[in-house]
């Protein structure tokens, strides 16, 4: 499929704010399931876009940045992925594939960028010291641009040579036994991403809630948000029956506490 | 000290302004300083009106220090710092030493607590409901996602630095006593429930080895498969192995991406070679 012109200017412009999504982490723009949609429709073809997005969502779901380790990049993996699949006439399973090394080179690349920032970061310490509100307004946002540009300028390369003959061809070359084995390990990669949240929870303590999810899904049809409901009920029967929180309540410190609540308010008033 | 009508203080204004900077918290996120340049865009509307001349440099640069956490409980620190420089912009005895240690003090156990909540919990569980809506081509799935998760977000930010301006240093209390305590608990046990919920069902596993074909008396054949003995003793049990092999890996610092290469690897031999399908 060739892209048009005004496809690459959005293309652009999406791969921007995924990118951005990516570092800030505020608005999950960089998430498969917003990005890939996006592209999608951008491309003309939303419905595969949120398959693919679904797919890949479940896949980097525990991909997240914790203190300063960097996780696999989601942000051009979805986009390239998605331009692969819908304008590169590709399997999903194949675009999940090829988003896989993607996401390995957009850890790499904002790993650069991340370093690269360390100049902007020194560039506002001579700002901050002329007390230059707007040098570093500047420091800031242009830090934020370049990890824009590290997403949508390797997208825009592929979508303006995805339409070649030579890419197609060689895309078209992968053996059915790479794509048939790639849909069956698709079944599967997703316990990667659950590894990954249970091991950031590390409340080994708790793992028989994990344990009970487990045999309740196994013999239910309970849906996820039904699975969420028990959740949260768990929980909060887990707070109010366990000792650690339940002796903090006891009537001598809740006398205590309400004082001190009403103390607040008293505050409050005065002020 | 200081008489009250040339007092100056923060407008709600300013701390809205402060509230929509922060949406770009970690925008210069760095290997130096790490979240550093964002705290200090936060605050520039804080600084702008609080400071002049060389008070205003050295504010700058006191909130151009090292800082990090996880994003959205920067909040309250902000809304705290933003209290503290207001009363020494007052001429209250608050040197600058005190406001970055508030700050560092705060980031390693709010961090603590917004991982697992955010990160480990609330993104998961609403990707994971956006992606199985998703997974049948529905538009619900990104959109329920992107709005329950912001609208959350969003929440906290401003709520964050509205407590944090009004409750200033008294923060503190509320942070050692347990009520954080319970909810990162709580969300720790919702979050590990469903992630067991997800192992069973949102995975697929199919062993089509034969281990036995039956001809019965009435001619019908009853093959048996390796995937069916697995399915009366367990279902789902092999993808909860590899779960607690990928936990092992990772606990190891093996890279993600690498176990996700290798899993690719066992689907195509495993393809290949007729034991997976």
């Amino acid at each position: 499929m060739e892209i048009s012109g005004i496809q690459i200017i959005l293309i652009f412009i999406v791969a921007c704010i995924a990118g951005m999504g990516s570092v800030l982490d505020e608005f999950q723009t960089h998430r498969p399931l917003i990005a890939c949609t996006a592209i999608g429709a951008v491309l003309g073809d939303m419905t595969t876009g949120i398959i693919i997005g679904g797919t890949l969502e479940m896949i980097a779901l525990g991909w997240m940045n914790i203190g300063a380790a960097m996780a696999p990049d989601a942000a051009l993996a979805s986009v390239i992925s998605t331009i692969l699949v819908i304008a590169g006439h590709q399997s999903i399973g194949a675009g999940i594939a090829v988003a896989m090394p993607l996401a390995a080179a957009g850890q790499v690349l904002t790993i650069f960028a991340r370093t690269i920032t360390v100049f902007f970061q020194h560039q506002a310490d001579k700002y901050a010291e002329k007390g230059n509100f707007t040098g570093i307004d500047i420091c800031h946002l242009l830090a934020l641009f370049i990890q824009a540009l590290r997403v949508s300028i390797p997208a825009v390369l592929v979508a303006i040579f995805i339409g070649t003959s030579a890419v197609q061809a060689l895309l078209n070359s992968i053996p059915p036994v790479i794509t048939g084995g790639l849909q069956v390990a698709g079944g599967f990669i997703v316990v990667v991403g659950y590894a990954m949240v249970i091991n950031m929870m590390e409340a080994k303590y708790l793992m028989s809630f994990f344990f009970l999810g487990f045999v309740l899904a196994a013999f239910t049809n309970f849906n996820l948000v039904a699975f969420g409901v028990i959740g949260i009920v768990l929980a909060i029967l887990y707070i109010q029956l366990n000792p650690k929180y339940t002796i903090n309540s006891s009537p001598a410190l809740a006398y205590q506490s309400t004082t001190a609540k009403n103390d607040d308010l008293d505050n409050d008033l005065d002020d | 000290m200081s008489v009250p009508d040339n007092k100056i203080q923060l407008t709600k204004g300013d701390l809205f302004n402060m509230f929509v900077r922060s949406n770009l918290h970690q925008g210069s996120w760095n290997f130096e300083r790490m979240q550093a340049l964002g705290y200090c865009f936060s605050m520039v509307p804080i600084i702008k009106r609080l400071y002049k001349g060389e008070d205003r440099a050295n504010a700058l640069k006191r909130h151009l220090e090292f800082y990090n956490t996880q994003p959205f409980v920067t909040a309250p620190i902000l809304g705290i710092t933003a209290a503290m420089e207001e009363q020494k912009a007052n001429g209250a005895e608050i040197d600058g030493g005190a406001i970055n240690g508030i700050k560092v003090g705060l980031m390693g156990p709010l961090a603590g607590v917004g991982d697992p909540i955010f990160w480990g919990t609330l993104r998961p569980l609403l990707a994971a409901l956006g992606a199985s809506l998703a997974l049948g081509g529905s538009i619900l799935g990104p959109l329920l996602f992107f709005i329950l998760f912001n609208i959350v977000r969003l929440g906290v930010r401003w709520y964050g630095i509205d407590y944090g301006y009004r409750t200033g240093t008294d923060i503190i209390k509320d942070i050692a006593g347990n009520r954080l305590q319970k909810l990162t608990e709580g969300a720790s046990i919702l979050g590990l429930f469903v992630m067991g919920a997800l192992v069973s069902k949102w995975t697929s596993v199919n062993i089509p080895l034969v281990v036995s074909t039956i001809t019965m008396q009435d001619g019908k054949v009853i093959t048996t498969t390796v995937q069916d003995i697995f399915n009366q003793l367990m279902p789902g049990l092999v993808p909860l192995i590899m779960t607690f092999a990928c936990m092992s890996l990772l606990s190891r610092k093996v890279n993600a991406l690498w176990i996700i290469f290798g899993l690719f690897a066992i689907g195509i031999f495993g393809y290949a070679f007729g034991l997976l399908k």
